[in-house]
């Protein structure tokens, strides 16, 4: 197995478990970050160039940002007075820990069944503008009313009303 | 002759590869192209700050530095010198990683945008199929370390300035990113080189740069407002202005760190002006056929030169916008005007060669701007200005 | 362990610790955080199989992967903008204290 898919792997896995367990919630929204990055990397590796860029683009650019301003606008960087974690943290812990069992015995046990065949597709970026607009052109105007829709709903949801107490 | 200088830093990469073994040379020249690129800008730079330094004291009717070297030319060298030797100071109550490694990011994600821009005919470092994509990509990646420097050191308002910074920034990537879509629409792919060679034909003598077309012109328009904005220069420069925030999301920063920030933020300006020359001013190609014998490479520095210029300019010359209004202006005007250009280059495109495309494309850009424009005049009763003396 | 076995490891660990982050933590935002851990793995699962399955489609995978982001980023919008209206109205985003329908 490829040195370079080890590292990548380590660091994402790194960077979804900090994000997960740190006090400081800037710090977990910035490992978070860092795991993005880590899972760009690894499309990167899968030869799965737009893919990749589209996450740098959208998850580093966008989705990162946003979860700081939240984190940031709803005063989360203040440490809790009880702890991080809430009072179910062990069941959720074992819930956890049996999904991960689960899959990781399904992956390991299918591997004879799992296709070996590992010529990457090249796909091109035209290839991929012409499907959208021909095959795929339903989900991309469903995708377009969805983002419009969330666009609107998340401005609404979030918008100060007049009269409200601050 | 011509083609040896147009291509002399290509052959002597080749040459210098060829003398080490077959195994690493790979390696070696994609190495060589990363050093040349790390030695190369960052010497533009020194070269910028004299330039902006004394233009703008020329602009503002005072002299600019003159005391290093003649006419200031050592200037750089003492800046150098300063920022190297400062003493580096973090604030106690400042979170001590995060604080160091913010400028980091942004020189290595700026410093990364360079690998996908055409410097010269087969001069650039990667051909990617999906160049402009990953140029976008990493530019959207500095806006993060902007936040990082403002939160971590600890005060307000470092921390506004950089809300400030990170808000500016992502409503101008919108404009940014649909102003160049055009581009990529007519050229049909979204590799740099593919976009370069669409627009190194002549006609008559005259390029065919995307900038001597309707929707073009309007589009490198709003590129230019869009790029002003993204690099946070004036007038778009709140986030660290320097009347009202000190230094904004900078300053805590001190020495080499601020050095840094300071070469990231120019580095920026460097790598948006070469995107710009290569959508819409034709890359490495000559304005006249007949200015061919001029190497390509020389071309293109000259435009990124040109455009820093004009950058320095602006600067100099309009004051600076309030967030309000920088906002506003993004979501309400320019963004709509892009994606009206955006059906003006498909209008261009389906109505084939001829003079009647050019008639009704320029129509209907100047009349929307002329129209949207005098509206907005009367509502906000600008006009020209009367004087009040005293009494 | 084949190449594929490989990142569907990576990506069913990376399922397992976003949903532990979203099942253990108080912050709702952080809840949010573990929601867009568990989006990834299954973005980085589905083109793991595009790149090491068979190809009778050369793009579905890859398809699904980018229209799997697109969505993603607007339920990180509204769903940030939910938890910052319910600050507003309770001042507080521990969700262990959030447990009661009236208002």
């Amino acid at each position: 197995m490829n040195v370079v898919f080890w590292i990548l792997a380590v660091i994402t896995v790194f960077g979804g478990l900090t994000a997960v367990t740190l006090k400081n919630t800037v710090h977990c929204a910035l490992a978070l970050t860092v795991a993005f990055a880590g899972l760009a990397l690894l499309f990167l590796q899968l030869d799965a160039q737009f893919a990749g860029f589209a996450q740098i683009l959208v998850y580093i650019g966008a989705v990162a940002i946003l979860v700081v301003f939240a984190i940031l606008l709803t005063r989360g960087s203040e440490t809790p007075s009880e702890g991080v974690f809430s009072h179910t943290w062990f069941s959720g812990l074992l819930i956890a820990a049996a999904v991960f069992a689960v899959l990781a015995w399904a992956v390991l046990n299918s591997t004879a069944a799992l296709p070996h065949v590992s010529s990457a597709p090249t796909v091109s970026v035209q290839q991929i503008g012409s499907a959208l607009m021909g095959r795929y052109v339903l989900p991309l105007e469903i995708v377009a009313l969805l983002l419009t829709a969330a666009m609107l709903g998340a401005v609404m949801v979030a918008l100060h009303e007049k009269g409200e107490q601050k | 002759m011509a083609n040896t200088a147009d291509q002399i830093f290509v052959l002597l990469k080749h040459w210098i590869v060829s003398i080490f073994p077959a195994a690493i040379q790979p390696y070696l020249g994609v190495l060589l192209s990363v050093v040349a690129i790390i030695a190369v800008f960052p010497g533009l730079f020194a070269l910028t700050t004299v330039i902006e330094r004394k233009g703008l004291g020329r602009m503002q009717n005072r002299i600019g530095p003159n005391r290093t070297g003649p006419y200031g030319i050592l200037q750089p060298i003492a800046d150098g010198i300063k920022s190297l030797t400062k003493e580096d100071i973090v604030p106690t109550s400042a979170d001590a990683v995060v604080h160091f490694i913010a400028p980091l990011v942004l020189v290595v994600a700026v410093f990364m945008g360079f690998a996908v821009l055409p410097m010269g005919r087969n001069m650039q470092l990667v051909d990617m199929d999906a160049g402009l994509l990953f140029f976008f990509a990493i530019g959207a990646s500095t806006e993060l370390s902007i936040f990082m420097a403002g939160w971590s050191s600890r005060n307000k308002y470092s921390l506004l300035g950089a809300m400030r910074a990170v808000a500016q920034m992502i409503s101008y990537e919108v404009p940014l990113l649909m102003s160049s879509v055009a581009i990529v629409m007519i050229t049909g792919s979204l590799s740099l080189v593919k976009i370069v060679d669409a627009q190194n034909q002549y006609t008559w003598g005259l390029p065919h740069w995307y900038i001597f077309t309707p929707w073009g012109c309007a589009a490198f328009v709003m590129f230019c407002i869009a790029a002003t904005a993204e690099t946070n220069r004036s007038p778009f420069d709140l986030p660290e202005g320097e009347s009202e925030l000190v230094a904004g999301y900078f300053t805590e920063y001190s020495g080499f760190k601020f050095a840094l920030f300071f070469l990231g933020e120019y580095l920026g300006m460097f790598s948006i002006s070469g995107l710009g020359a290569t959508l819409f001013l034709g890359g490495w190609s000559a304005p006249l056929q007949v200015l061919n014998f001029v190497p390509s490479w020389i071309w293109f520095f000259a435009k990124v030169m040109l455009s820093i210029v004009v950058l320095i300019w602006i600067r100099g010359t309009l004051p600076r916008l309030r967030q309000d209004q920088l906002m506003n202006f993004a979501w309400k005007f320019v963004l709509p005007m892009t994606l009206l250009n955006l059906l003006v280059a498909a209008i261009w495109r389906f109505m084939g060669d001829g003079i009647l495309r050019w008639i009704v494309c320029s129509a209907i850009l100047i009349g929307v701007y002329v129209v949207v424009g005098t509206i907005e005049m009367r509502r906000k009763k600008i006009g020209p200005r009367t004087y009040r003396y005293a009494e | 362990m084949t190449p594929l076995a490989g990142y569907l490891l990576v990506a069913a660990l990376l399922f397992a610790i976003g949903l532990a982050g979203a099942l253990t933590r108080r912050n709702a935002i952080l809840v949010l955080i573990g929601i867009e851990l568990m989006l990834n793995a299954a973005n980085l699962n589905l083109v793991a199989f595009w790149r090491y399955g068979p190809h009778p489609e050369l793009l579905t995978g890859m398809m699904f992967a980018i229209f799997s982001i697109a969505v993603a980023a607007a339920e990180a919008a509204v769903g940030l903008g939910l938890v910052i209206a319910i600050y507003r109205h309770v001042r507080t985003t521990d969700l262990d204290e959030i447990n009661r329908m009236k208002g």
